[in-house]
């Protein structure tokens, strides 16, 4: 009878904290917590033991240790194992932006750069394919990032670094900026960096100097070299009258 | 002279039953695994110092919490596995019993002899952690300093507010906070099983299955009502699962802490409080179970 008692109460207590379990998860999807997959391809990836230890409470453990792997890794330049060990890195702590910059760095920056100077390969052509795809995967990785952690400005900024130094493209790069200085916590930075791209692309220089104007009346702060030089180059080029131009020398 | 009325309920009983229990159990030595905890974090933290110091602090408070989570499980897990069949091999049990001692105040006192005995654990181990993070922070901002010498006073403050932010974050008290709530969450539950278990050993395994359960179920009902349609089947076995064991997901908050997220107070409430009402129900399952027990 006592044993029915038991789990009758069991039950119970069981049917009367669902819904409190089920709010905190939702709470929990809310914040973005818990965003991984544990799914097959994850299993292999991350072998048995890792699996389980991801599961049970010890996934930010098993990250760190496949992090500390794709350090030796990229020590040695065995750009495929980085990439493979960042990709399980970033699958198990999917809201750390850590990991995520630092996959697309090595894989962008350095694995790029290591592809360019392949001397094993002698056809340029075949070195550049291999440099444009290390940029691709450095650009996934930030895009993946991003998904996951869409209120957070640092990979934002990380993607506009990307296009600007990478791939040369002011106009994605001033987006990106601007993106990520529309989010709170960025730094003040990145409101002038969107306006630099922005006075590199063709056709919106209008635009930028009208944005680079608005800066430099801000603050006195702002009035930095290299904004004073972006915004005498913008007034030479648009042709801006001489009484509307600002009264800094060229730095 | 009249002699003084007995009490169903007297926090002093229960307070001596508790000192009793937090000495039986510091006699086991548990407090030397605070040592190997000590000699993991100054371990890491040199191994780590090759890194840059946003990824040695993630490292650092990611392997910290990890290992302060497993220990604090297992200690509860163990030591109160153990408090009840201790007791009756050693026929103390007998002996309170014997006493004016109310059932339920025998087994709250154990309870809040290993909760007091975790608690310990978890400060000690907090202020190691705290105390090395805090070394490794002064250590990175003594060489940032000297390596920007040359840079302008806004540079400087920026590259030190950037050290100081990855090294402390505010959110680890919440989280350290929610791995002592599990800990308390898991040692009733243990001391409910091990009100009818047979062994301690039976208690411990079960407890170990449980806390795999608890961590696997959230996960493993995502999937199936994802993946596979789910029949009536698969949705009553899940039910009873979710019925029975507790979600100790829910109390993993420190993977997201350590990622940089903040926690907001509600959740943290919220958390704290669904724990405390597993503790206290499961103390009353055990003393529904102990209550008429043959002994």
């Amino acid at each position: 009878m006592r044993i029915v008692v038991v789990i009758l109460g069991l039950a119970l207590f069981g049917a009367a904290k669902l819904p409190a379990e089920h709010a905190l998860s939702r709470a929990h999807r809310q914040l973005h917590f818990r965003a991984v997959d544990f799914d097959l391809a994850m299993r292999e990836q991350i072998g048995q033991l890792g699996f389980v230890a991801g599961l049970s409470g010890f996934r930010s453990l098993v990250a760190d240790v496949l992090f500390v792997q794709a350090h030796v890794a990229w020590e040695r330049t065995e750009w495929g194992r980085v990439l493979l060990l960042f990709r399980q890195v970033t699958t198990l702590q999917p809201r750390s932006l850590l990991f995520w910059d630092m996959a697309a760095w090595h894989m962008a920056w350095n694995a790029s750069a290591a592809a360019i100077r392949d001397s094993t390969q002698p056809r340029l052509a075949l070195r550049i394919k291999a440099q444009r795809e290390y940029f691709q995967l450095g650009k996934d990785f930030l895009e993946r990032g991003i998904k996951n952690n869409p209120d957070r400005p640092q990979l934002y900024e990380a993607l506009a670094r990307l296009y600007r130094d990478k791939y040369n493209d002011h106009e994605h790069a001033a987006e990106f900026f601007e993106k990520a200085a529309a989010l709170p916590g960025a730094p003040r930075y990145e409101k002038r960096f969107a306006a630099y791209e922005l006075s590199h692309c063709e056709g919106r220089e209008s635009e930028a100097y009208e944005r680079l104007h608005a800066l430099y009346a801000s603050s006195e702060s702002e009035r930095l070299p290299t904004l004073i030089h972006r915004l005498k180059d913008l007034e030479t080029q648009l042709d801006i009258p001489l009484a509307q131009r600002i009264p800094d020398p060229v730095p | 002279m009249s002699r003084p009325r007995h009490r169903m309920f007297s926090l002093g009983r229960i307070a001596a039953i508790a000192a009793n229990a937090f000495t039986e159990l510091t006699r086991l030595k548990t407090f030397y695994v605070l040592l190997v905890f000590a000699l993991l974090l100054i371990g890491n933290s040199i191994f780590m110092a090759q890194l840059t110091f946003q990824e040695e602090f993630q490292v650092l408070k990611d392997i910290a919490l990890g290992a302060m989570s497993i220990f604090t499980s297992l200690l509860a897990i163990v030591a109160t596995a153990r408090l009840i069949p201790q007791d009756t091999e050693d026929r103390t049990l007998y002996t309170i019993l014997a006493k004016p001692v109310a059932r339920f105040e025998y087994l709250l006192g154990k309870l809040a002899g290993v909760l007091l005995l975790l608690a310990i654990s978890v400060i000690i181990m907090s202020a190691l952690f705290f105390v090395v993070l805090k070394v490794r922070e002064q250590t990175v901002l003594s060489e940032t300093m000297r390596q920007m010498q040359a840079s302008s006073p806004d540079q400087m403050a920026e590259a030190l507010s950037a050290v100081r932010a990855s090294a402390f974050d505010v959110n680890l008290f919440p989280g350290i906070a929610i791995i002592y709530v599990k800990a308390c969450l898991l040692a009733a539950l243990t001391l409910f099983i091990s009100t009818f278990a047979t062994s301690t050993i039976f208690t411990t395994v079960l407890m170990v299955f449980v806390y795999f359960i608890g961590h696997l179920q959230s996960t493993a009902r995502a999937h199936w009502l994802q993946a596979n349609g789910a029949g009536w089947i698969t949705k009553l076995f899940l039910a009873f699962v979710a019925l029975f064991f507790p979600d100790l997901q829910l109390f993993n908050l420190v993977d997201d802490i350590v990622a940089g997220n903040a926690i907001p107070h509600a959740l943290f409430i919220k958390t704290a409080t669904l724990g405390f009402f597993y503790t206290g129900f499961y103390l009353l399952l055990a003393w529904s179970v102990f209550y008429r027990k043959e002994l």
